[in-house]
């Protein structure tokens, strides 16, 4: 007879406690094991989030804490929603999210495309270009801050050889207008290939017989695009945009390295703007609601991401 | 059309989460959108009616 490790475990328990797991139902077992997860999670985000919610109808301040809280209703609720600044964070939030989702479903959807395609070098190819989406998005912001530099950034060097405009007339972090595209260009860059390996699955999940049947009837290789190509990849795209629309909403990191909200307020996003209000004005009730508000925008938002994710996984 | 008003009236899935997926869009162009400040201030209400919608909708059966 085999000697398992199932046997050797069960010989060296100890016969109390043998007899202790013996008497448990499968049932009991089955938590015991989920039981530390569970608990995690209350902890690490049910515990934190209803603290928030309940923080967010309150005055409390996090820098005064012996100060009385006094519960507020929905003052603050009505205060951020009413705040002209914070409107205007949202609108600069807006322009970042449809500037960085279009240039990055154009240009991903482009190169998934011709990747698809077989040529010599493919995969070394594929590599390279996903490589930015692995770095952290702090060393990211670092070197692209190098990169824009006007006396020494080859950003400034690149643009200034390829339009003939002298390199340090111009500062893509420094500069109002410039500044909104410089964190365009460096989340464009970063998250580019996400969107390409996306719609490359899509692309590989097309049946060639699809294509072959289309050839046989003749169609144009334009046809074949429009009528087989897109309609095919397009739950894929759905779910690239989303995902990278709830991602963007929540972009902090790479803009705090690149402008830190600047120059003025022009790049300050919401989680920008919500950790001023939080860190910087300790308004910690105000930062809440603004808090909560975001949360159930991202939470509704991913929830249709779950939606078209569940779609995608029936095709 | 038809399907869809007859998945409403039945209490269909499909048809509610549409319902809810509409109402979390368009609270969320509301709170993004650059024209009138009554919409922004408007937005929360309507993420949140279509986000707690689309939770109770979810266990309606397909």
């Amino acid at each position: 007879m085999l000697d398992t490790s199932i046997d050797r475990a069960a010989r060296a328990t100890p016969p109390a406690v043998a007899r202790r797991i013996r008497g448990l139902s499968d049932r009991a077992i089955a938590w015991i094991f989920v039981a530390p997860s569970i608990f995690l999670l209350l902890a690490v985000n049910i515990f934190p989030l209803i603290w928030t919610i309940r923080l967010s109808f309150t005055n409390f301040r996090v820098n005064r804490p012996n100060a009385e809280v006094e519960f507020v209703g929905l003052k603050n609720y009505i205060s951020v929603l009413t705040n002209g600044d914070i409107w205007l964070t949202m609108q600069a939030t807006a322009h970042f999210l449809i500037a960085t989702l279009v240039l990055q479903v154009l240009i991903g959807f482009s190169l998934a495309y011709l990747i698809n395609k077989k040529f010599r070098g493919n995969d070394l190819w594929t590599t390279i270009i996903v490589l930015p989406m692995m770095l952290s998005p702090a060393v990211v912001g670092n070197f692209w801050t190098f990169l824009y530099q006007p006396q020494i950034g080859l950003f400034n060097y690149a643009v200034g050889f390829l339009t003939g405009t002298d390199p340090s007339s111009f500062s893509m972090i420094g500069d109002a207008s410039l500044a909104p595209w410089a964190i365009v260009i460096v989340d464009t860059w970063m998250w580019t290939p996400f969107v390409m390996l996306i719609c490359l699955a899509g692309l590989r999940s097309i049946p060639n017989s699809i294509y072959e049947a289309a050839e046989c009837d003749r169609a144009s290789k334009w046809r074949q695009f429009w009528t087989i190509t897109i309609p095919m990849v397009l739950p894929f795209l759905m779910l690239a945009i989303l995902f990278r629309g709830i991602e963007n909403f929540k972009m902090f990191d790479l803009v705090v390295q690149l402008t830190g909200g600047g120059p003025g307020s022009i790049t300050e996003l919401t989680s920008i703007n919500l950790k001023r209000e939080a860190f910087e004005k300790w308004r910690t009730g105000y930062a809440s609601a603004y808090a909560v508000i975001l949360f159930v925008t991202v939470f509704g938002l991913a929830s249709i991401y779950v939606k078209a994710l569940n779609k995608v996984k029936q095709r | 059309m038809t399907d869809f008003i007859k998945g409403l009236r039945n209490f269909r899935r499909g048809a509610w989460e549409m319902v809810a997926s509409a109402l979390i869009a368009a609270g969320v162009v509301m709170l993004m959108q650059p024209f009138a400040l009554a919409l922004f201030s408007w937005s929360f209400v309507v993420t949140l009616t279509g986000t707690v919608m689309f939770i109770i909708v979810s266990h309606f059966p397909e």
